[in-house]
């Protein structure tokens, strides 16, 4: 499914990196240990995190990641979006939670890595 | 719809050659010094000209005007007939294909198979002859044509070759010991650029030409080295040296040291302040990720000089 779809589907903010929706989303991931991201989130998943500091753009580059969703309507720090947009990596923010983003997420299609 | 494929599939595969006779015009190939006859010299003076010049027909000019065409059949037929002194006007044949110097190669093709005939006068656009094209006239052409885009592919080659990858490095040079040695100096207590220097490091190696998945390892593996410098230390360096046989990354700082290494390293342990697992960090995995990422790693721990981690990565695992 691409990024594109999803942004669709489920009403998601861009907040950056809006170049990069066609992004092919593999699976998801939902964690808010950055390390566990690192060892366990597989090329081209989504992530869906509360974290809005910019030390999740670079693990979500240094991964593969086709994007990250920032949960309760979460906004990304100035510096997460610049870096983003440099990186090239999608941010989008959905008001609903993580449980229920991750359940939908699931129901349409989206499987864990 | 299974037609449309294959006929576009085989558009696609249009070749080089093909491809030639749509940019090469008649008048790149044709041998422009041509030997001609008058109408009036006779059978046996054509002989005698075909003979020293090797040749098996020509065109028959009259006062600059291409007349006719004379080929070494018309000679045999005239010999059967027992006609050799006859001139070459009652033998040659006028009704004549011609092709134009600015006509592509591709028509000068099709005419080649649609008529039959050995040889085709050039004319200028004004009419007057200015070559001569046969098959071969052809043939050549072509094979010079790709002798030069031969030639100018394997400069392009040479080019790129120069490109200095990893592996061929190694290989070229000869030394006791050679390595490539990457710096980076990490900001202690501050998480902001954390992850700069492991991404501008795979960015280097991935240059050298070190392959993605062992691009992946190093670069987790110094990620998790970088968090760790940047979340504990009052700062310090991560250094990568590339060899012949593989890559060893290290992580070294200025203080405070772990005071117990076995216990840092089980997974969970943390001394993480606040500030940190706010961010998401101080889990108590970046080790385990290291040690997971690297075929090699060492830890080795002083209160309070400081810490030195070495990650060893192998090329072939």
């Amino acid at each position: 499914m691409k990024l594109n779809d999803i942004v669709k589907e489920f009403g998601l903010e861009v907040k950056a990196g809006s170049r990069h929706l066609e992004n092919e989303v593999t699976g998801g991931y939902v964690s808010d240990l950055l390390s566990d991201v690192m060892a366990h989130a597989e090329d081209g998943v989504l992530w869906v995190t509360l974290h809005i500091h910019q030390n999740i753009v670079a693990v979500a580059s240094h991964k593969g990641l086709s994007g990250i969703v920032l949960v309760q309507g979460r906004a990304p720090e100035k510096d997460t979006v610049a870096k983003a947009e440099e990186e090239n990596i999608p941010i989008m923010v959905t008001d609903l939670s993580a449980f229920e983003l991750v359940g939908r997420l699931y129901k349409a299609g989206i499987r864990g890595a | 719809m299974a037609t449309q494929e294959k006929e576009q599939g085989t558009l696609d595969r249009v070749t080089k050659t093909q491809e030639m006779v749509y940019e090469i015009t008649v008048g790149e190939v044709m041998a422009s010094k041509v030997v001609t006859v008058r109408p009036d010299q006779t059978m046996s003076e054509l002989r005698l000209l075909m003979r020293d010049n090797r040749i098996s027909g020509t065109p028959v000019v009259e006062n600059g005007k291409l007349v006719g065409m004379i080929s070494i059949e018309d000679l045999i037929n005239a010999l059967n007939d027992n006609d050799i002194n006859a001139p070459i006007r009652d033998k040659m044949k006028t009704k004549v294909e011609c092709l134009y110097v600015d006509e592509l190669l591709v028509h000068c093709i099709a005419k080649f198979s649609k008529h039959g005939y050995r040889r085709y006068p050039v004319l200028s656009r004004a009419e007057e002859l200015v070559g001569i094209i046969t098959k071969g006239s052809i043939v050549e052409g072509l094979l010079k044509r790709l002798e030069i885009e031969y030639e100018h592919n394997e400069a392009k080659a040479a080019v790129t070759r120069q490109r200095p990858t990893m592996r061929k490095f190694f290989e070229d040079v000869s030394a006791d010991e050679i390595s490539f040695t990457f710096k980076y100096n990490v900001v202690g207590q501050s998480l902001k650029e954390a992850g700069k220097a492991a991404s501008e490091l795979k960015n280097a190696l991935k240059k050298l030409g070190v392959c993605p998945p062992l691009l992946r390892r190093i670069g987790v593996a110094t990620y998790e080295a970088e968090i760790n410098l940047a979340s504990y230390t009052k700062g310090g360096v991560i250094r990568a040296q590339v060899e012949k046989w593989g890559i060893t990354v290290e992580a070294v700082d200025n203080g405070p040291g772990i005071p117990d290494v076995e216990r840092a390293m089980q997974p969970g342990y943390s001394t993480a302040p606040d500030w940190v697992r706010e961010l998401g960090f101080g889990a108590g995995m970046g080790l385990v990720n290291i040690k997971k990422c690297s075929d090699e790693m060492d830890l080795k721990s002083t209160v309070p000089s400081g810490t030195h981690l070495t990650m060893q990565f192998y090329y072939t695992s």
